[in-house]
């Protein structure tokens, strides 16, 4: 390969900033906490660590194919890692990702509760006022847990009556 | 060994059970219900594959992922019987009825609290990998018992049909719950490895979740004597063949097919 320039990292990391959840397209990878790190080994290879969100999530052999794609169309070999540890967390996801979604019709994600032990969390369950997407009321009722994925859960609004999805907090 | 039999207890427990639920998908008593079971299924059978390729790795043999999954035998897997069992009440092992939601809920509520418990725990296993893995799982168990908790609530404190169905899922489950607790030369030694726990540890606090639960509910608590079961030891009730022949044929019938 013969390029004017060695890749940097701010290449890479430029050129992954396209590249967003599959099942969420407005929100980019590295707004949702997906993508960990970036590095450039001294043979040229290129090393990007990802973590997953749940456990199941069927994005991830997507977006894992989709990174290779776009290192590849830089002409640079690459590797792609996962790791679990420290667990992905809603709370990585910046200002600007929880915004975008907030205009696509999701409402974002309530701060995790700091290491609230089993025992305490399970009954009664804390409910947290969470606002509609569309007129920003609190008034607002859970449908049901489990949404169109895993991440979601449904709600609907008892002001403007627009049901919505929720990111739940992770 | 110790240590890799212990990754397979987890990771089994999810697949079966995730394969349990699945059976719902399609099927729910309500649309919202079909997709809860569907989206519970898929964090178990994703934490099974965590657990599975972690196991692989250990292993060291050229196994991976599929292969434990697909092409291990019924006695060789080490899931509790409970978990295997189908969505209705006791039948000889032949015998069909239709899936009852009261006992999906019971049986959920009842692993969902336990491993909720098991999940807070491994965070602290000497095994890095196994405690990542927990970390992620607590996560989505919180969730899962969240959801099975409130179901929990709403049929026993809901119609007399409701109610009278509920109670007699915990009258044919609890008695499984029993193998929790009957503890095996693996989960000893992995817990003296400092990569497991003792089951014991978490039983007064899985007894206070299920108490608090029962009481909002309106539930009896249902006597757990009888038989205990023995499937962590790989002797399994008759279901679990049945189940797992669904699941592993199609990558028996085109071994090393790929996408």
């Amino acid at each position: 390969m013969s390029t004017s320039h060695a890749l940097t990292t701010a290449d890479i990391w430029q050129a992954l900033d396209a590249l967003s959840d599959p099942e969420i397209p407005v929100v980019s990878l590295r707004d949702m906490g997906i993508l960990r790190d970036v590095q450039v080994a001294p043979d040229g290879c290129v090393h990007v660590t990802i973590t997953p969100t749940y456990s199941g999530c069927p994005a991830m052999e997507q977006i894992h194919d989709d990174i290779v794609l776009a290192v590849q169309a830089l002409g640079a070999p690459v590797k792609v890692h996962t790791q679990l540890a420290p667990a992905w967390t809603t709370d990585w996801m910046n200002e600007q990702a929880r915004e975008k979604l907030r205009d696509y019709g999701i409402a974002p994600p309530s701060r995790c509760q700091a290491n609230s032990a089993v025992v305490q969390f399970a009954s009664p369950a804390p409910r947290v006022a969470v606002a509609c997407p569309r007129c920003g009321s609190d008034d607002t009722t859970e449908t049901s847990h489990f949404g169109s994925t895993a991440c979601k859960a449904l709600y609907k609004c008892l002001r403007c009556m627009e049901p919505f999805d929720y990111f739940k907090p992770y | 060994m110790a240590h890799l039999e212990y990754l397979l207890h987890l990771a089994d427990n999810a697949v079966v059970l995730g394969q349990r639920n699945a059976e719902w998908c399609g099927h729910g008593p309500i649309l919202e219900e079909d997709i809860a079971m569907a989206n519970i299924s898929l964090d178990l059978i994703g934490q099974a594959r965590l657990l599975y390729q972690h196991a692989a790795t250990l292993k060291n043999d050229g196994s991976d992922e599929d292969q434990l999954a697909y092409f291990r035998h019924p006695h060789e897997f080490r899931n509790y019987t409970l978990l295997e069992l189908p969505h209705h009440g006791p039948l000889v092992g032949y015998a069909v009825d239709n899936r009852d939601y009261a006992t999906t809920i019971v049986r959920n509520f009842l692993y969902s609290a336990l491993m909720a418990l098991v999940w807070e725990k491994l965070q602290t296993s000497s095994d890095a990998q196994l405690a990542a893995i927990a970390a992620k799982s607590l996560k989505e168990v919180r969730y899962h018992l969240r959801h099975s908790h409130d179901w929990l609530v709403r049929f026993g404190d809901g119609t007399e049909e409701s109610h009278q169905r509920a109670q007699a899922a915990l009258h044919h489950l609890m008695p499984y719950t029993q193998e929790f607790w009957s503890t095996t030369a693996f989960e000893t030694q992995a817990e003296q490895q400092g990569v497991g726990i003792a089951p014991a540890s978490v039983q007064s606090d899985w007894n206070h979740l299920l108490d608090n639960a029962l009481q909002e509910a309106g539930l009896q608590r249902a006597s757990s004597d009888g038989f205990v079961t023995t499937g962590k030891l790989g002797v399994h009730s008759e279901h679990l063949s049945y189940l797992l022949d669904e699941m592993q044929s199609l990558a028996r019938a085109h071994p090393e097919g790929v996408w």
